[in-house]
């Protein structure tokens, strides 16, 4: 009973808790100090504004759908580390996919509204471009990420639920940021 | 399961989730659309929405999910009421942390705009808005985590696969919502 008291007192869950959230936010500290450097572009095109929150949540949704999938595919011992895996290869490929529905109608919807709120200094196109084109290389960059981080856990024999999905979808919130960063410089 | 099969499970079992996410984040965005003014002011400000975004994912994600376990445990009850100390023990810690690390965000910030050389608004005016925006924000998210999870599993539905997606969704309408609110209001104080 009194390990249970520990885990359900306000003491017990803090210091658990607390470690882990200082040093997610130091990481995503780094992300918003990229986001800083190009405040100027941001504020010039609030279209670019509406999708940074989108974009960083898409990125760290996808990063942890699929890091949950392989997860219990370690767990249930049905998947191994190599790129012909069909497990593995079929997540993948879903990753891809799904950035390519969303991404595109995030464009369209970040445009659309805020055509209704303030107006539009970008063309409809280019938004969809940009978000279209920061989904693809954040999918791909999300895979591997994943991948790389089940290995890890899977040979140090950690419990890939409790490292995976924290680490992957933080490192793909800031990728998520850096992506469109670099995105925004090539094409706006 | 060929690579197809797996791959069309995991799109179909996906995508609702992220074109739900993708609504709510959208909303988040146009409330950061229209604080153009407010960035503008507040320096350091656009620092903190990635990490204050992310502390609200974390930690009301983490009590969506400590709350579905103990609902599958039976080790508390799916009623609404302020007596049950297992749930008051998990929101009190939640409450707790997110604050308490919004705060440190607010912190390093400062110390990370400082050391680049970076314009920075005052450490108190941050640290009052990040300390304004978590308490509020911690507040709706509790609300609205309790609530979903509860009254999901009264309702015979999975709570573990309620909490992600609420998080996902409200976590950051809200947490942008209420620091545009919290701006305002140190703004208006004199902050600034």
């Amino acid at each position: 009973m009194a390990v249970y008291e520990a885990q359900w007192s306000v003491r017990g869950i803090m210091q658990r808790m607390l470690p882990v959230l200082v040093v997610l936010t130091s990481i995503e500290l780094g992300s918003g100090i990229v986001l800083d450097t190009f405040e100027s572009t941001l504020l010039q095109y609030p279209t670019l504004l509406v999708l940074v929150p989108v974009t960083i949540g898409m990125a760290g949704n996808l990063g942890s759908i699929l890091a949950a999938r392989l997860s219990t595919a370690v767990h249930l011992g049905i998947v191994s580390f190599h790129p012909t895996d069909d497990r593995l290869a079929g997540n993948a490929v879903a990753t891809v996919a799904l950035a390519l529905t969303v991404f595109p109608l995030v464009g369209a919807g970040a445009w659309a509204l805020q055509a209704l709120v303030g107006g539009v200094r970008l063309p409809f196109l280019t938004v969809v471009v940009v978000a279209t084109a920061s989904g693809l290389v954040l999918a791909a960059l999300a895979v591997v990420v994943t991948a790389v981080t089940a290995y890890a856990a899977y040979r140090f024999e950690l419990d890939p639920d409790d490292v995976v999905i924290p680490v992957v979808t933080n490192v793909s919130d800031v990728l998520g940021v850096l992506v469109l960063f670099g995105v925004v410089r090539v094409l706006v | 399961m060929t690579v197809r099969e797996v791959a069309a499970e995991a799109y179909r079992e996906s995508a609702p989730v992220l074109v739900l996410s993708a609504v709510g984040g959208l909303f988040a965005g146009v409330v950061l659309g229209g604080m153009d003014a407010e960035l503008e002011r507040v320096a350091g400000l656009l620092v903190l929405v990635p990490a204050l975004l992310a502390t609200r994912g974390n930690v009301y994600g983490s009590l969506g999910g400590r709350l579905g376990s103990a609902l599958h445990q039976g080790l508390v009850d799916p009623t609404l009421s302020l007596e049950d100390e297992r749930v008051n023990a998990a929101v009190a810690a939640s409450l707790a942390n997110g604050v308490l690390v919004s705060m440190l965000s607010a912190v390093l910030a400062v110390g990370l705009l400082t050391a680049l050389g970076r314009p920075s608004a005052p450490l108190a005016t941050l640290v009052a808005i990040a300390l304004l925006a978590g308490v509020v924000s911690g507040l709706v998210l509790t609300v609205a985590v309790v609530s979903v999870v509860f009254v999901g599993y009264r309702r015979g539905l999975n709570p573990d696969t309620l909490a992600g997606p609420v998080v996902t969704t409200t976590g950051d309408v809200v947490g942008v919502a209420t620091l545009l609110v919290a701006t305002r209001i140190v703004l208006a104080l004199g902050g600034g």
